[in-house]
């Protein structure tokens, strides 16, 4: 309790120029995707449950609305809107705050983006809803959804096209009336976010945009490989843009939550220009057991999809850095005194402290099982579903409730008073619990080879397969605990939105240490950054896909599975 | 940009373990064989029960002790399906999808390979120990993508 009222009473205290509200119109902006993001995360969550519980083989979705139409539902409204409109929400605040606010074309953009983003969600739920298309996250073909289906998910990539280029234009605006300055950190993540971001969808919109006239039956056969290497080029881009949306949290708010400062200004400048110029090919590796590709290729995609883990390794170093000094500052002796130092009972440390501490399984899950043979053990078994769950689930969605319980009363010109703090850590702890059930067991069981993706079946009585019931029944409670957990974040952010008692809460941005060396000039290189992303995914591209291309076996038609 | 020497000692571990991922990695794709499923052939996905061999999918033996198996893999099952095979057969399944996209794993073994409508895949296996394998479809393919199953029984 202590270390609580002492971060409140450092609120008071602090300086008022850290108190600078952000733009009042800005906040509505913001305040609109939130709301968006934790409506997705509330209907998303309840989702999980029914698919945790049919899976442990307790309940059976009615015909109506089936285990894949569920689990169709889940992935898009959890990988993709939860997450994407969180991003935009909170990069649109953060530029809105550390460039003194957004120029009015912008936030025209941005209301654009919110629009689109809100329509495609909608138009593309609905074809999930009437059993048009329960082609699940992935949706691969030649199983073919409603050609609305698809077009909803054009209007979700335009949507976020317009918020990058919004986020573009502001960022160059200020350069320009800032000649010579460095662009703040937050700022400069957002730029790498939204590059990484507009990059990734440039396959995908060019799958899905030879999808629809597929669908629709003016054209007659699609390219299965190319489709799928497409998508892929997406996929994972995506969560891991996600994971640097986390990221920029790590380093720009945390210290500064935990009353430190950033471990170092170029260092993590230099880790979003790595996270960007790396990243795309990484997807490579959800295909290493497909045919099409020789193993030449495939090996040289191992080492792109590892060369990822290297910005991460940097963050770890710089996240334990900032919380042992931090920790020494105040007083933190020995070994591991400091330890003792940092704030656990501050929610909005708590939160992105646990997601950090998750990453280190969840990150060494990821690079075994990029390697081949491990690969291959696990593919398309519940091992996977664990390792995203920890990645996304824990990292990235436990570094945005952090964020939120600053963000939206910072926003909504209201506090977080102790007692939700309170509440917070609640919400924390059975996030965790509930994620600890799931992951260990979906990973455990995955490892005896149970599927992801399907539901409850006991393969005609196969003994092996009722050897998987008990993890399976782990996977069901563990749903059930997270459910609680969403309710009550919806609820706190409802709260903080509408009812907690009005006042100003900072926007914590950390500043750099009194004798930090300055940043070097050439990380604003935005123009370099970019070419070398483009070598680095055509050096993983252009093969592959001219080869799809040129020796694609004949189309294949539409198929309703389902 | 000055590293503290801690912070290298980390970033040497830290190439050492991608470094070593490649090299154990590679060492058992290139020298042991052990590389992932990657065959490299192409079919039209609408003339496969034309198109030999999937136009007698079946179990053949085709050495000492060594089997291949032609598969055709559509919703929800395989062809053939309830496979026997003698305990140490070295067994080469040669696969390919009449539909959408599935998956192939056979429980408690290492045989797991995506199936394409459009491109042949194959994989190895040697069963040393007797018993019932469980063949599984592991890519979600339509409302009876959980009953899409077989066994294949070494005796």
């Amino acid at each position: 309790m202590e270390a609580v009222n002492q971060s409140f009473i450092q609120k008071s205290k602090s300086k008022a120029s850290e108190l600078i509200a952000t733009n009042p119109q800005d906040s509505k902006l913001s305040l609109s995707f939130l709301g968006v993001s934790f409506a997705a995360l509330l209907l998303g969550g309840i989702l999980g449950l029914f698919q945790g519980l049919e899976r442990a083989n307790l309940i059976t979705m009615p015909s109506w609305f089936d285990y894949y139409q569920t689990l169709t539902a889940h992935g898009i409204l959890l990988v993709l809107v939860f997450t994407g409109t969180f991003l935009a929400g909170y990069l649109y605040a953060g530029v809105s705050h550390t460039l003194g606010g957004l120029i009015p074309s912008v936030r025209k953009l941005g209301w654009t983006a919110f629009w689109l983003m809100v329509a495609g969600t909608a138009l593309a739920a609905s074809q999930v809803i009437i059993g048009e298309a329960s082609v699940l996250y992935t949706f691969y073909p030649p199983m073919a959804a409603s050609p609305w289906f698809y077009i909803g998910l054009v209007l979700i990539v335009l949507g976020v096209w317009s918020a990058a280029i919004g986020v573009f234009i502001n960022v160059g605006h200020w350069k320009k009336n800032n000649r010579g300055k460095h662009v703040p950190l937050f700022s400069f993540f957002a730029t790498g976010i939204f590059i990484l971001l507009f990059t990734a969808t440039l396959g995908v919109t060019y799958e899905v945009l030879t999808l629809i006239p597929w669908a629709f039956g003016w054209t007659e056969g699609v390219n299965v490989l190319l489709s799928r290497t497409l998508f892929w080029s997406f996929g994972h881009t995506l969560v891991n843009v996600w994971y640097f949306t986390a990221v920029s949290a790590w380093y720009v708010i945390v210290p500064k939550v935990i009353g430190g400062r950033q471990f170092s200004d170029t260092l993590a400048r230099v880790v979003a220009i790595l996270i960007v110029i790396l990243n795309v090919p990484g997807g490579f590796h959800h295909q290493i057991i497909d045919p099409g590709f020789t193993e030449g290729l495939k090996y040289m995609h191992v080492f792109m999809s590892l060369s990822i883990a290297f910005p991460s390794l940097m963050t770890a170093f710089a996240m334990f850095a900032i919380f042992e000094r931090t920790g020494r500052k105040k007083g933190g002796k020995g070994l591991l005194g400091w330890f003792k130092k940092l704030p656990w009972k501050d929610a909005r440390f708590l939160a992105p402290f646990l997601a950090m501490a998750t990453f280190i399984p969840a990150g060494a899950g990821g690079i075994a099982q990029t390697n081949f043979q491990l690969n291959q053990v696990v593919h398309n078994t519940l091992w996977v579903t664990g390792h995203f769950h920890l990645t996304v689930g824990v990292s990235v969605a436990l570094t945005f409730f952090g964020v939120a319980y600053w963000l939206v009363p910072h926003l909504a010109k209201r506090i977080m008073t102790p007692k939700m703090n309170k509440f917070a850590i609640w919400q924390i702890i059975l996030w965790m619990v509930g994620m600890a059930f799931l992951s260990i067991s979906m990973h455990t069981v995955g490892l005896f080879g149970a599927p992801r993706r399907t539901s409850f079946s006991d393969y005609f009585g196969s003994s092996v397969a009722a050897g998987w019931d008990p993890y399976l029944i782990a996977v069901g409670i563990g749903a059930t605990i997270l459910l609680i957990s969403v309710f009550m974040m919806v609820y706190l952010v409802f709260h903080l939105m509408f009812k907690a008692p009005k006042g100003e809460t900072e926007f914590p941005i950390a500043e750099v240490e009194d004798d930090a060396s300055p940043t070097p000039k050439w990380t604003e290189r935005w123009s370099l950054w970019v070419v070398l992303m483009i070598a680095v995914i055509s050096m993983g591209y252009v093969i592959p896909l001219v080869d799809i291309i040129m020796n694609a076996p004949p189309g294949s038609p539409p198929f309703k599975t389902w | 940009m000055k590293l503290h020497r801690f912070e290298e000692i980390w970033l040497i571990f830290a190439v050492v373990i991608i470094i070593g991922s490649m090299i154990v990695t590679g060492y058992q794709a290139f020298a042991q064989e052990m590389g992932p499923p990657s065959h490299k052939e192409t079919i039209d996905p609408e003339q496969v029960e034309q198109t030999a061999p999937f136009d007698e999918p079946g179990v053949y033996e085709v050495g000492d002790n060594k089997y291949e198996v032609v598969m055709t893999l559509e919703v929800f099952s395989f062809n053939p399906g309830d496979i026997e095979v003698p305990v140490g057969s070295e067994v080469e399944f040669i696969m390919t999808s009449k539909d959408v996209v599935h998956g192939m794993q056979i429980i408690d073994t290492n045989v797991n390979a995506m199936v394409l409508p459009g491109h042949i895949q194959t994989i190895k296996q040697t069963f040393n120990e007797p018993g019932e394998y469980l063949i599984l479809c592991n890519e979600y393919c339509g409302a009876g993508h959980q009953l899409m199953s077989t066994t294949i029984t070494v005796k």
